[in-house]
């Protein structure tokens, strides 16, 4: 049953009044990222919810690591790694209820996976197996999107619908520094600010798009500052910092949800692999830069944190990598199993009903399969 | 009722005031159904096609956006993600093209991507073609481009009736429909009543608007949209050459409706394609070329295209040059005429 066969009234019921907001102060980023790990703010973080981050935070590096694997024996077509930010695909994930949606770009498969997908259906796209490996419905995430920033006016869409529908739903759209320079980003924010949908937009800065440099996509004084253009709040956080991203993303959202329009969240971080396993990073940046960021990696921040506050031992570190663990283990066995695509599946889904075309080819396609398992046999 | 009384039900309408009873009604019947564009609201859209929406239902439910069509074919998308069917206005045919990466990337697909979890009823109406004097990137004739696109029904009505009738189809359809409007007809009247609408045959079916009489030699216009008016006239003239000409008003450019068109043409033996969007890499290629593989024993002639140029739109003062008329319909059949003595003379 598709969501348009739902039973049930839908009244659809005019928002409340839009209003232009006139002071922009409010509306401006923090001058430096938030940050909450390390610091005294620290202390009144919940310890149940920094385990949790933690715990995804491990299984995250071993996804990227597993799936960047899998790219070497020839088991994926390609993989975008997110190492360096799981800090922001974990608290993305955590961040939203149920009922909400995630709307990923390509490089957002461990925040999907966070949010509950089978760690190998994530990987659909990327395996080449179909487009889209799980229904977009069940889970509230939207297919992975390749194109740049065009699924941002989809969440505003889908956000928006939500409250002409009365539901309290929430829209996180995730997006990189490059996708910012997109026009679709632009009208994303403009139509979210004006019709002051409850989305939440996530900008990952990682310091490349692909090979260019922040400075050569952008003359911002930081990217949190484009939502002031727009009418919206800019926050600005330290994106290796799972509890400030937690925090910033989680404050948005309920700010969203409360009716209170949507929020430009720009987490500052860094990709430590190349843009995918088809690019060379040493072209374009340095070892040194490396180096620094390693320093500030966000699995360490967070077991610093744990660790000071007595909040992990020994045993409990070992059990978060044994459970990441596993979950590689089990990736392997599924991503080692070949899959099996049937052939006239390409002529399904491309409209609700075939045309007299498709019904055409599908009969030659048909012909040349049973030709083809003839001449097998002989 | 009598037969009187349902004739005096019927007036005069224009393709307008249908497509805009077409929107009312729909709004009216399912509450999913939302139309949303620049300046659908309050003004009632450039050609007023969305006039009283607003009033009647609410912004809420027929919105002026910002100015951004990629924006607004974007947030359609997501809107019909939550189970809602937009309605999407592109004021004029140029200005879709910064919605061309929503439509191709995303609506058209979406569906196919997901594995039929996520249809995309989006109706996306896009008033095209020129005659209507309008300046440059008012007038231009993308449906090629539309259907190049596999995932999305591209449809033209001709006439009041199906402007109402399919534009109703389009919105209850579960699929994407690019809803062409001939800007042209706009203001074409026929007697009709928005009460008791005439069924119309369903997106995909084309129509014989007039048949061969079987009176002098036959040939097949096959057209659509805008070119409609131009061949019925055109047949009208050619009676007196002694050619009887058939029109074909193909309605739906995706699905094609080669059943009807290849029934016509072996009926004829002769096919002209009529349209307005230049010729190169247009629709009449295609058209022409299905008709030669289904046809090709049937035929008589070559198939013909008459077509606008190969040039960007002209300017409104010399945009009749370009756009194909009356003479150049018939210039064409004549040249379908070019084997006939030939032909005949070799059977004897």
């Amino acid at each position: 049953m598709t969501v348009l066969e739902q039973p049930g009234a839908y009244r659809p019921t005019p928002p409340p009044a839009w209003r232009p907001r006139l002071d922009p102060a409010p509306l401006l980023p923090d001058p430096e990222p938030v940050r909450l790990l390390g610091t005294p703010a620290a202390a009144d973080l919940d310890p149940g919810l920094l385990t949790r981050l933690y715990r995804e935070l491990v299984r995250g590096r071993r996804y990227n690591a597993q799936a960047t694997a899998l790219t070497k024996q020839g088991r994926l077509a390609v993989y975008p790694s997110s190492t360096g930010q799981e800090a922001c695909q974990v608290a993305a994930a955590m961040v939203l209820e149920e009922r909400d949606w995630l709307f990923p770009s390509y490089r957002d498969t461990l925040a999907a996976v966070v949010r509950g997908l089978d760690p190998a259906q994530a990987l659909t796209l990327l395996r080449g197996d179909w487009h889209n490996g799980y229904d977009p419905r069940e889970y509230r995430v939207a297919p992975l999107c390749t194109p740049l920033a065009t699924q941002l006016p989809h969440a505003v869409g889908l956000a928006h619908a939500a409250r002409l529908k009365g539901d309290d739903v929430v829209a996180l759209a995730m997006v990189g520094d490059g996708g910012t320079s997109e026009g679709d980003f632009h009208e994303a924010l403009n139509f979210a600010a004006v019709w002051q949908a409850p989305v939440v937009f996530l900008v990952q800065n990682n310091g490349f798009a692909i090979s260019v440099p922040l400075a050569k996509q952008t003359a911002a004084p930081s990217l949190a500052h484009k939502a002031v253009g727009y009418g919206m709040p800019g926050r600005l956080v330290d994106g290796n910092d799972a509890a400030a991203v937690h925090q910033v993303l989680g404050e948005a959202v309920r700010r969203a949800r409360e009716g209170g329009g949507p929020t430009l969240v720009e987490a500052v971080t860094y990709r430590l692999d190349a843009h995918t396993n088809a690019d060379d990073a040493t072209r374009y940046r340095a070892e040194e830069e490396l180096t620094a960021w390693r320093a500030h990696d966000p699995i360490d921040l967070m077991e610093a944190e744990l660790k000071g506050r007595d909040l992990i031992d020994e045993d409990g570190m070992a059990a978060a990598r044994e459970a990441a663990e596993d979950m590689a283990r089990a990736l392997r066995d599924r991503m080692n199993d070949d899959p099996v695509l049937e052939p006239m599946e390409l002529f399904e889904h491309v409209y609700a009903e075939k045309t007299g075309q498709l019904r055409e080819q599908a009969a030659q396609l048909r012909a040349e399969l049973d030709a083809e398992s003839q001449e097998g046999e002989r | 009722m009598t037969t009187a009384a349902v004739e005096t039900a019927r007036k005069p309408a224009t393709m307008a005031q249908a497509l805009g009873r077409a929107l009312r009604d729909a709004m009216a019947e399912d509450p999913a159904v939302h139309v949303l564009g620049e300046d659908v609201g309050t003004l009632g859209g450039v050609f007023r096609i969305t006039d009283g929406l607003a009033k009647e239902f609410g912004d809420h439910r027929c919105t002026d956006t910002p100015l951004a069509e990629a924006g607004i074919l974007g947030t359609a998308v997501g809107m019909a993600m939550y189970g809602l069917r937009p309605v999407v206005e592109m004021q004029f045919d140029a200005f879709a093209y910064p919605a061309f990466e929503q439509l191709i990337s995303h609506v058209s697909r979406m569906r196919n991507r997901t594995r039929g979890a996520l249809p995309m009823p989006i109706t996306v109406r896009v008033p095209y073609g020129g005659g209507i004097g309008g300046v440059e990137h008012h007038s231009d004739s993308s449906e090629a481009y539309y259907m190049a696109t596999p995932g999305l029904h591209v449809v033209t009505p001709a006439t009041v009736a199906d402007a109402y009738g399919m534009l109703r189809e389009a919105i209850a359809s579960d699929d994407p429909v690019v809803f062409l409007e001939p800007k042209r007809l706009y203001w074409s009247k026929a007697d009709w009543s928005a009460d008791r609408p005439e069924p119309v045959a369903p997106i995909g079916r084309a129509v014989v608007r007039r048949p061969a009489t079987g009176q002098g030699s036959p040939v097949s216009l096959i057209t659509y949209g805008p070119s409609l008016p131009v061949c019925m006239e055109a047949a009208e003239a050619a009676r007196a050459e002694g050619w009887d000409l058939e029109v074909v008003d193909l309605r739906s450019l995706v699905p094609f409706d080669d059943e009807t068109v290849c029934a016509s043409v072996r009926r004829t033996g002769r096919a002209l394609v009529v349209h307005e969007s230049p010729g190169f890499g247009g629709p009449g290629g295609e058209i022409a070329a299905r008709i030669t593989e289904r046809c090709f024993h049937h035929l008589e002639a070559p198939v013909l295209r008459v077509a606008g140029f190969d040039i960007p739109y002209p300017p409104p003062m010399v945009e009749r040059h370009h756009l194909p008329g009356v003479d150049r319909v018939l210039d064409a059949v004549a040249r379908l005429q070019w084997e006939s003595e030939w032909t005949e003379g070799s059977a004897d």
